[in-house]
């Protein structure tokens, strides 16, 4: 009974965090504007300047870029979880948190959950654009809804990667530096906007067992189809491990930094 | 019945000793003014009681529970204002008060009901669906404060709460905190104004540099600060320096404004006679004098050796 109590209470800690940083959303919708501006931009970019050079295993080069893109977009919405956190934990919101007798983890988990709902919206707008410019998925209901779910979760470990490092760094604009260190290095050794198979071969090492290429590339086969089920298995196999070694490692390393910033 | 003791208390960050052993207790239902120069400990302490961190070394117990090893005990019974206004800026006044309370796991109507009480409390009503963006800053102070009573808390801790407050806004919180305590609740306020220490303690604790240098009620540290002061305003201001010449057999006096001297006075005005005689002797005109205590501020001063 009494841990039930407990339990609830927790549940409705997070709730109340969650809600709180929806609002904000909602009432500074440019930041929207910039999780979702940006890969646009990249979008069109590769689509109409560098699409033409590029050349992959699909038809249409949108085809191939869409999917990427999509990762892209829930790595750079992972740097405004940081950036946020630390925002709270300046302007002394963090302090009245600590003060009052809420669960542990509900500041931290409130924001990364607000940002997976907020990366609802952003997939959804991306996918919007893609098919106005030519992007079409063609196997189905139940393997987009599962490529949706990759990618939320995907985004969600990466908000918690964010978080950490927000915790370390301590202002905002050195969390948003230190986040471009890691996002770009992932971002483009991946295989988001060209096959692996055309980098060096020390380069490709990297890029095949980058978390965001087997991303990528399960979202690639999920939404276009595969001729090769195993590959679509192994890849997908290797972005769940990466999800999940991502999430042991760094919830509990950025819950432990927020308790101790102080 | 102590709600507050404070026991051997350091925290150093770094080379910074920002508390080297603290003692202080407060009486149930009291309130106890901290007072010192910047930088002498008083947020350190008044975080370290709230748990946003830990100490070093010592003991601090609200209540019976300790702030170190029962912080969620602690928690539950505290409220705290900290020298920082810390709300939501892209809130409204009144969601941030109900976040509050829900935080506090009231149920939802009860948060709403109560938010609603502190927003007419504190004079907020008109502005309650505004976000905090477009508060004024003492509006934001008041809208903090009521935060930190969401939970009827019987301990408060107020760091600098009147800052930015206009003298209508400060008089209000005054009142405000009058009523919590006649109610019951325990309040430890750290404060820059020493007439509002005066006003609103039952007790003063001076610290400086970390360590406390005085305490007692606020018309002790006025005593212990020296006698009785004479102040004299001149008729003539350009005759300030010949007054004071004229005192030097009676004390050293300090000129404070144009033409207003303030002279060490002890022995229950007996000198006040020989003042007067030696001023008249030396044709120096006086407009008005006044034999008074010395306020707050000069024991203040005194305490902390700031001025001699
Ligand atoms: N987080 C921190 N890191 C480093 N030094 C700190 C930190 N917090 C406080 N200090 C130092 O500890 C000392 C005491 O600071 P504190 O804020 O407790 O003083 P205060 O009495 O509240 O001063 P004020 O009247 O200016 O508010 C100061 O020298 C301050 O620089
Ligand atoms: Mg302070």
């Amino acid at each position: 009974m009494k841990n039930a109590q407990a339990f609830s209470s927790q549940i409705s800690d997070l709730l109340v965090m969650v809600e709180r940083n929806l609002l904000r959303y909602v009432r500074l919708p440019q930041l929207l504007v910039f999780s979702t501006i940006q890969p646009i931009m990249f979008l069109l970019l590769f689509t109409y300047v560098f699409g033409g050079a590029i050349l992959t295993q699909y038809a249409s080069y949108i085809d191939f870029l869409l999917p990427g893109i999509l990762v892209q977009s829930v790595l750079f919405g992972a740097l405004q979880t940081g950036a946020g956190l630390v925002e709270d934990l300046n302007k002394g919101l963090v302090d009245r948190f600590r003060s009052l007798p809420m669960a542990r983890g509900a500041v931290l988990g409130g924001r990364t959950l607000a940002d997976m709902m907020r990366n609802i919206f952003v997939i959804l707008l991306m996918i919007s654009v893609g098919y106005m410019i030519g992007f079409r998925a063609h196997e189905g209901f139940w393997n987009a809804l599962t490529a949706f779910t990759l990618l939320l979760y995907l985004g969600f470990a990466f908000s918690w990667v964010s978080a950490a490092i927000g915790m370390l760094t301590r202002t905002v604009e050195a969390a948003q530096v230190a986040g471009f260190i890691w996002v770009f290095p992932l971002v483009f050794t991946s295989s988001i906007f060209v096959p692996v198979n055309t980098m060096p071969d020390w380069l490709q090492f990297f890029a095949r067992i980058n978390p965001v290429t087997v991303t990528a590339d399960s979202i690639r086969m999920l939404l276009l189809g595969s001729p090769d089920s195993a590959e679509l298995a192994s890849k997908f196999i290797a972005a769940f491990v990466w999800i999940a070694i991502l999430l042991v490692v760094f919830v509990p390393l950025a819950v432990r930094l927020y308790r101790r910033s102080s | 019945m102590q709600s507050i003791t404070v026991a051997g208390v350091r925290k150093s960050f770094g080379e910074v000793k920002a508390l080297r052993g603290v003692d202080l207790e407060v009486q149930k239902g009291t309130i106890l003014g901290l007072l010192g120069p910047n930088g002498a400990g008083k947020t350190t302490l008044i975080r370290a009681l709230a748990t946003l961190l830990l100490p070093d070394e010592g003991s601090l117990y609200v209540e019976g529970y300790d702030a170190v090893k029962e912080p969620d005990a602690v928690r539950r019974l505290i409220g705290l204002t900290g020298q920082y206004a810390a709300v939501d800026e892209q809130l409204t006044g009144r969601e941030n008060l109900v976040m509050v309370g829900r935080l506090y796991h009231m149920d939802i109507d009860a948060a709403r009901v109560r938010a609603q009480e502190l927003l007419e409390k504190f004079d907020l009503a008109d502005a309650a669906d505004r976000t905090l963006k477009t508060y004024s800053g003492g509006m934001r102070r008041r809208i903090d404060l009521a935060a930190s009573l969401v939970n009827r808390p019987p301990v408060l801790f107020l760091d600098e709460p009147t800052i930015g407050l206009d003298p209508l806004s400060r008089r209000g919180l005054w009142g405000i905190i009058h009523e919590l305590v006649t109610d019951g609740t325990t309040v430890l306020l750290t404060t820059q104004y020493l007439e509002e220490a005066d006003y609103l303690s039952n007790n003063i604790v001076v610290i400086d540099r970390g360590v406390v240098i005085a305490r007692g009620t606020p018309q002790e540290l006025k005593t212990r600060a020296g006698g009785d002061v004479l102040e004299v305003r001149l008729s003539r201001p350009e005759q300030a320096i010949q007054a004071q010449a004229a005192l030097t057999s009676l004390g050293d006096a300090s000129i404070t404004a144009p033409g207003v001297l303030v002279l060490p006075l002890p022995g229950n005005g007996k000198a006040l006679p020989h003042a007067i005689r030696a001023l008249d002797g030396a044709n120096v005109g006086i407009e008005e004098f006044e034999l008074r205590h010395p306020t707050l501020d000069e024991a203040f001063l005194h305490l902390t050796n700031r001025i001699v």
